[in-house]
């Protein structure tokens, strides 16, 4: 097998910005696209709470990262490439990333640093791509989809920066079928593991001695967006989503978590649809006014932004409630 | 397109594959709310209120195309829930902070509303702190009362403008505007025309009108309707596009109290008669040709802002409101024996610029302003409304004789109707003779540009019409490459013309300004007066009035001028 692309299939890689979409199958869309120019983007934008393995990635392996994008060039055949950087994090990998640009930059292969502010929103591709046009910052609407129509109306083929250093491991044969864990918790480091993704939470936090000795739950998959699980739970579930992974004490105060999410969306709600741009304010607002959790009050509200809000970053705030409640405070949701 | 059937509610309905649940809705009568869809704007898809129930699931309708055998339900109780919440989210505060729902004008929003039984107090939206911006003297806008359905920004750059943007994030999103110093609003209003919760709208003029009907002190008042104004304001009570209230409308204004109803139409024939004469003039003496019209003060504006090397080119004759407005306030005050000063001239007009010109100092008659107020179609709506004249029910009323007017007055709101108007009187000027088909159909119609040639005599005229600052830019270029490529053109800033005005009634597309359109050519088809020269009045006015004045007396009343504009100038 040289072909890089069967590779990738054997792989069975998939996306790890959070969708988790099989990446050969992004491949072949793009480079089906009609279209003259393709282009490639490397998406390190990283807003979700909790999540900081892509500056983890970056720091330690940029070659790799960069090869990846490069690979992903040479197979649609286009010089043409963007890096979406969360703002923070260019200015740290500079003296590291743009030797490496340089040389391939050499060889006619061309890249464009775009940095953000960053955002939640902004890791969302189509709003990636209003960012670097200079629109505003929100997501489109699809069809057209980015393989088809993206960066300038180009074919375009986006990755987060964990799936381009996959991408460059299966070129080399290096790969494992590993990926990045980044773990936080009450009082603990934050820290990124490398380490199987077959394993379960448990082994997880058992085999990086993190497993906490008090009465505790998790959130996985992303700080906010994240599912959350019990103890039990843990035993079979394995990573998800961005792969974050927060560990709270049982104790927590329910309030108080949910004010840290909503806050969390209200501030990175782009403000194009109505459910997630005035119900995400409408939400912090009632949890702060209020001492008690008014439960029904905020499902109603949940209920709108998950079923019928623009793009996944509204949609997704069911996710940690409903987890939550159900698998946590074992209320019916 | 192949034509299919879908079941709506349980209903079958004939539509076309591919077109949307709301569109087809919309065709039907079948009431869906939506915010953020119109018709000729781009898919936005974010208001999230045109929900429908299609397989079990809840999903917006403007983007769900009909397949064969569909079947969606407006009203299921899946739908309402989700609906009517978020409406109370979209509308918080609304009925609070818009001024028109508190003059109690019943508009489209308002209606749904009442309809859907929201209360808009159940939330209470996120304080923005930016105050109401003002759009020259003609528009303005509320940040705080923004929904951010993002229409008039859409509008704006379709008309080739860009001056607004949205602005913040989250629940802070809120209208705000470009602030480069090379882009300005030229106050066409089309984003009022075009907003559903009235954030962008006219500066009032309804409340200093209504305190004048109500306490007259001795003025006299006289109403002056524009040519688009009688096709469009019956939208304003329910009636389809395109009927023409002239006759109800006259009644109308006569039960508010109003001492004499004259027309803005009269103006146009003043106008047609000062321009076709300018003409004929610039065209036989070697003047600066293509000579270009300036009646709408929107389009002049964009003239005097992004292209001042082309206001040699504007015709020097004032606009039809200034134009009669004057005449009333000089010819017809001396006949009447009525003081100029006490007089009080409201223009009802389909425009919001027109707010912005009745303000120019520049063109004072003897120290006065030629008009006192400008309604638009909306505010006049809603002055009907407050004074509960049902405007259908209304018996035909007459024009007092001096707002007598010509059928090529009647199409001056129709792109493409300054011009032919002109020409009909040109031809006069310049030939001495009169038109045996005064008709000029390549120069109607719904298109961004027109072009034409037209036969006088011995003499082919190259003229052009254009609407929207976006074609007036091409023309613009065109010219500055080949001067000599047109004689004459026609400039306006709104879609379709006058008809598609900023003052128009929402909603305003361009199906429903092409159906006011034929209300317009349906006047002038049945008139046996139809052109501005033989207009007895317009006769009486220039012979026995303006030929006796001297001549920076005559220049005063008729003519204007143009300067380089400033931002927000
Ligand atoms: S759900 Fe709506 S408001 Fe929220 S981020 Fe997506 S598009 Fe923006
Ligand atoms: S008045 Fe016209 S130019 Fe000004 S902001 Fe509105 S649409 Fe744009
Ligand atoms: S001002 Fe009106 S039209 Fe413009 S975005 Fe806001 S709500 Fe929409
Ligand atoms: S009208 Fe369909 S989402 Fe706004």
């Amino acid at each position: 097998m040289n072909n890089l692309l069967d590779k990738i299939k054997a792989a069975k890689l998939v996306g790890r910005g959070g969708a988790g979409y099989p990446t050969a199958a992004k491949w072949e869309m793009v480079k089906k696209a009609s279209g003259q120019t393709k282009v490639v983007i490397c998406n390190a934008s990283e807003g979700e709470l909790g999540v900081f393995k892509d500056f983890h990635i970056l720091k330690k392996f940029p070659q790799d990262v960069v090869k990846g994008m490069v690979l992903a060039m040479d197979y649609l055949g286009t010089k043409q490439a963007y890096f979406n950087f969360n703002k923070k994090y260019y200015r740290r990998i500079i003296l590291k990333l743009d030797p490496i640009l340089k040389r391939y930059e050499a060889k006619g292969y061309r890249f464009t640093v775009y940095e953000e502010k960053p955002s939640y929103i902004g890791g969302e591709e189509t709003a990636l791509l209003n960012a670097i046009e200079g629109r505003r910052i929100e997501p489109r609407l699809k069809p057209p989809y980015p393989c088809d129509a993206g960066l300038f109306g180009k074919p375009t083929l986006i990755h987060n920066v964990e799936t381009l250093f996959n991408v460059a491991r299966v070129a080399e044969g290096k790969f494992e079928p590993n990926r990045f864990y980044c773990l936080s918790g009450p009082k603990k480091l934050n820290r990124v593991y490398y380490l199987p993704d077959s394993w379960t939470i448990e082994q997880i936090l058992k085999k990086t001695k993190r497993y906490p000795r008090y009465d505790f739950f998790a959130q996985i998959g992303g700080g906010a967006s994240g599912l959350v699980i019990n103890q039990k739970q843990m035993e079979t579930q394995k990573m998800t989503g961005a792969g974050s992974l927060q560990v709270f004490r049982s104790t927590t105060d329910p309030r108080q978590l949910l004010l840290h999410w909503f806050e969390f969306y209200a501030k990175e709600s782009c403000g194009k649809c109505t459910p997630c741009r005035e119900g995400s304010f409408q939400l912090y607002e009632l949890l702060k006014r209020n001492k008690r959790v008014p439960w029904k009050k905020m499902m109603t509200i949940v209920e709108i932004m998950g079923k019928i809000s623009f793009c996944a970053l509204g949609k997704s705030i069911v996710i940690p409630v409903k987890s939550y409640m159900k698998n946590v405070l074992k209320k019916r949701a | 397109m192949k034509k299919i059937s879908i079941h709506i509610d349980g209903k079958k309905y004939q539509c076309n594959e591919g077109e949307s649940i709301l569109q087809i809705a919309i065709r039907n009568n079948i009431d869906i709310p939506h915010f953020c869809y119109h018709e000729d704007l781009q898919l936005d898809v974010h208001c999230r209120t045109c929900l429908v129930e299609f397989e079990g699931n809840v999903t917006t309708s403007c983007n769900l195309f009909a397949k064969p055998g569909m079947k969606v339900l407006t009203n299921s109780s899946k739908v309402k829930k989700l609906r009517d919440e978020n409406l109370e989210l979209l509308l918080a505060d609304h009925k609070k902070i818009c001024p028109k729902c508190q003059q109690g004008y019943f508009c489209r929003t308002a209606r749904q509303m009442k309809k859907y039984r929201i209360t808009g107090t159940k939330y209470h939206r996120d304080e923005i702190k930016a105050p109401i911006h003002k759009l020259g003297t003609a528009a303005e806008f509320d940040p705080q009362a923004c929904i951010s359905c993002n229409k008039c920004v859409e509008m704006c750059e379709k008309i080739g403008i860009g001056f607004l943007k949205l602005e913040g994030k989250g629940s802070k999103t809120h209208l705000g505007y470009n602030k480069d110093p090379n882009v300005d609003c030229i106050y066409c209003g089309q984003c009022t025309a075009h907003c559903p919760v009235a954030a962008v709208r006219e500066q009032n003029h309804l409340q200093p009108v209504e305190n004048l009907l109500k306490n007259r002190k001795g003025k006299v008042l006289i109403a002056q309707m524009a040519p688009s104004v009688r096709a469009s304001i019956g939208e304003e009570f329910g009636l389809p596009p395109g009927k023409n209230m002239e006759g109800e409308m006259i009644t109308a204004l006569r039960k508010l109290g109003f001492d004499y109803v004259f027309d803005v139409n009269m103006g146009a024939d003043i106008t047609t008669y000062v321009e076709a004469t300018e003409l004929a003039e610039r065209i036989k003496g070697n003047g600066v040709l293509p000579m270009i019209t300036s009646c709408c003060p929107g389009w002049v504006k964009y003239a005097e802002f992004y292209h001042p090397e082309i206001l040699p080119n504007l015709t020097r004759a004032r606009s039809p409101q200034i134009h009669s407005g004057g005449a009333y306030k000089t010819w017809w005050a001396k006949k009447a024996g009525v003081d100029p000063k006490k007089i009080v001239i409201v223009s009802l007009m389909p425009c919001t610029s027109k707010k912005y010109e009745a303000d120019f100092e520049k063109l004072k008659v003897n120290g006065l302003y030629p008009v006192d107020y400008v309604l638009t179609t909306r505010e006049t709506g809603a002055l009907l409304k407050k004074h509960y004249i049902n405007l259908p029910t209304l018996k035909k009323g007459k024009l007092d004789l001096p707002g007598t007017y010509s059928g090529a007055a009647a199409i001056y709101g129709a792109s493409g109707g300054v011009m032919e108007s002109a020409l009909r009187s040109a031809y006069h000027f310049i030939t001495g003779k009169e038109l045996k088909k005064v008709e000029f159909k390549e120069v109607r119609g719904m298109k961004g540009i027109k072009k034409a040639m037209v036969k006088f005599g011995n003499r082919t005229l190259h003229v052009a019409v254009a609407y929207m600052p976006k074609n007036s830019h091409i023309l613009i270029e065109e010219i500055k490459k080949n001067p000599l490529a047109y004689d004459y053109i026609e400039m306006m800033a709104c879609p379709g013309g006058c008809i598609g005005g900023g003052g128009q009634p929402y909603p305003n597309s361009e199906a429903i300004i092409w159906e006011r359109i034929q209300a317009l050519y349906k006047i002038d088809d049945k008139m046996t007066l139809r052109t501005a020269h033989q207009n007895p009045v317009v006769i009486d006015f220039f012979e026995n009035y303006i030929a006796k004045l001297p001549k920076h007396k005559q220049e005063e009343i008729l003519l204007t001028r143009y300067s380089r504009k400033r931002k927000f100038e």
